[in-house]
């Protein structure tokens, strides 16, 4: 009883963010049940993470005797330092690495770029529009909901025209590409909600363009700008698609190289190699996942809001 | 009225001293700035769209040409087996996804909302499937499906020996493997701004519906849930652009099989423009993929239409 009458104020002092809803009574029935349900969904969750993690730890002997749940009798790092070093693809057998450089070098171009750009589009739209701007950021929108193969062929003769079909500047346009609706989306909202003072202000003292985007907007627009290198980061380093049309043999992302290493294993299939490619895969995005938290649902959110 | 909107106006623009040159100057540097997004919309999201549909009526092989052979392509399309099952699959797929994908859920962000020990916790549990990507999640769960070292022969050991689940082995079954790959992926997002939605539904409607006598789960399903509108229209929407879009899971869990069971129109194109050679039929059917997105952008535009006609009447 204590506890209900106390934290009822709290309810209305915090609003919106504090959790709320059906108050919590003492340990009754209903209150299990919910503990039961949220266990045993994270439970489901937790599973192929657990999965990956103990059979990337066991020796082919022992995965073939099944307890798929089981913890390894025998712990063994052999197969990830085959994964990451020795497994082969077709002909190459150097493991992950490669595809983990390359994956890491189209990252690291191609997030600042792809946002750099967005964050220009998003201050021009909301400062400096022009005639058609709008009309032009109606197109991007609708390109956010496109099907990516509608557009991929014509892209590719396009970028073979102009000599980049397959080669590293040529993936990083084409992660500008199409990063661009839903990021400069993002910046453009976020600059329409500063006050238009600020803007007017610079106007008045006689800044342009240039310096009041780097002078002003830049400094300011550091949060959504996390936002928007998580978003990229995660994004970019999990695609697929555009890494297996667009990359071509030199640049191939880890993402396409772990799918060839695990699905064309010619002879004996190494679960055990293919888990520990598998978690080696996903560790850059988990990684900028629990850093960064909370940041990482209000980029997904900030992303979804339609214009 | 329009000579005190004009004087307004001159008003505001006056602090500066060359009002129309200046103006003319700084539009400049701003399509300089969004060359990018210039060459983007109208280059990509127009010009390329038009191209696919130009080849889409030519015999193009290898190489794009112009020898226009009318509809052909498309009678071809929908002649192929490999595509109506497609087309049919990301149906399937699409309504058991999301169906799955919104219930779920809405279901998370409700018992999440229960003033709960440990929310961040099982907020992290529940969100990371989706900072991985389709591809791993398409591996792991292929693994997990294993028919003789997965889940099945798992359960089986345990005592339960005839246990069934093993779905990617039966043509009947697969997508709905991949379907549980999906959900698993993506539900925590959808529980993220679910539960942002119900924590931003006003307090007074939850004292109301207490004073009223009106038992929680009824709030949740008939008060709070229609008063969530944009929550649910935003996760919806999300999942919806995955949906159409869906090709990494499948190519990591199924390859499109067993057969030709699991094929969906985005694996068609790729494998058309690429194995196949035939860019005029991958065109085709990159096309008609556009139609759905048209046919909800037209459904949107005459909403729009209609509701600002109502507003003018009113006034």
């Amino acid at each position: 009883m204590t506890s209900e009458t106390m934290t009822a104020p709290k309810i209305g002092a915090t609003g919106a963010v504090e959790p709320r809803g059906a108050k919590p009574k003492k340990l009754t029935i209903a209150r299990v049940g919910v503990y039961a349900f949220l266990v045993i969904a994270a439970l489901f969750f937790l599973m192929p993470l657990w999965v990956m993690i103990v059979t990337s730890l066991k020796g082919l002997p022992e995965i073939r005797l099944g307890h798929l749940f089981n913890l390894p009798a025998q712990v063994t790092f052999e197969p990830w330092l085959k994964a990451w070093d020795t497994a082969c693809t077709g002909r190459d057998c150097n493991g992950l690495k490669p595809g983990f450089f390359n994956s890491l070098k189209i990252t690291l171009l191609s997030v600042p770029v792809s946002i750099v750009v967005a964050m220009i589009n998003g201050y021009a739209l909301s400062f400096w529009k022009y005639k058609g701007s709008d009309l032009l950021f109606g197109i991007l929108i609708f390109g956010a909901f496109v099907p990516y193969q509608v557009v991929i062929y014509p892209l590719i003769i396009g970028l073979s025209k102009v000599g980049l079909f397959a080669t590293l500047p040529g993936i990083v346009i084409v992660h500008t590409i199409f990063g661009m609706p839903i990021l400069t989306l993002l910046f453009r909202n976020f600059f329409a909600s500063l006050p238009p003072e600020l803007f007017k202000a610079a106007r008045v003292d006689g800044a342009g363009f240039w310096q009041i985007f780097f002078q002003i907007m830049l400094p300011m627009s550091v949060p959504i700008a996390i936002v928007a290198v998580i978003l990229q980061t995660t994004g970019i380093w999990n695609d697929f698609l555009f890494g297996t049309v667009f990359a071509g043999r030199e640049n191939m992302p880890m993402t396409v190289q772990l799918n060839n290493i695990v699905t064309t294993t010619t002879g004996v299939r190494e679960y055990n190699v293919n888990m520990a490619a598998t978690i080696l895969t996903a560790a850059v995005p988990l990684a900028v996942y629990f850093i960064s938290g909370k940041w990482f649902v209000r980029g997904i959110a900030a992303g979804a809001v339609k214009g | 009225m329009s000579q005190f909107a004009q004087g307004s106006e001159a008003a505001v623009s006056a602090p500066t001293q060359h009002p129309r040159r200046a103006r003319r100057k700084f539009n400049v540097m701003s399509i300089v700035g969004t060359t990018p997004m210039i060459l983007t919309a109208v280059g990509v999201f127009v010009v390329c769209i038009i191209f696919s549909f130009i080849w889409s009526f030519t015999n193009s092989k290898l190489f794009p040409n112009f020898n226009f052979i009318g509809f052909d392509q498309y009678v071809r399309l929908w002649k192929s087996d490999r595509w109506n099952i497609s087309v049919g699959n990301v149906f399937v797929f699409g309504i058991c996804s999301l169906g799955a994908n919104m219930v779920f859920g809405y279901l998370l962000a409700v018992f999440m909302d229960q003033r709960i020990q440990q929310e961040d916790l099982f907020r992290s549990i529940f969100l990371y499937p989706f900072a991985m990507s389709l591809v791993v999640t398409g591996l792991v769960w292929q693994w997990m499906f294993d028919p003789n070292l997965g889940i099945q022969s798992a359960v089986r050991q345990m005592g339960w020996t005839d246990f069934q689940f093993a779905p990617l082995t039966n043509q009947a079954t697969a997508i709905y493997g991949v379907v549980l790959g999906g959900v698993w992926n993506g539900v925590g997002v959808t529980m993220a701004i679910m539960l942002a939605g119900l924590r931003g539904v006003d307090s007074e409607i939850w004292k109301a519906a207490k004073i009223d006598g009106i038992p929680a789960w009824r709030t949740y399903l008939f008060i709070v849930l229609p008063m969530m509108k944009g929550a649910i229209l935003t996760a919806f929407i999300l999942q919806c652009t995955g949906v159409v879009r869906v090709f990494d899971i499948v190519i990591a869990m199924t390859q499109g099989g067993p057969g030709i069971a699991t094929q969906m129109p985005a694996i068609y194109v790729i494998q058309y423009i690429t194995d196949r050679v035939n860019v005029g039929q991958g065109m085709a059917a990159a096309s008609t993929m556009l139609l759905p997105v048209i046919a909800v952008i037209a459904l949107q535009g005459l909403l729009q239409w209609r509701s600002k006609r109502k507003k003018e009447k009113a006034i």
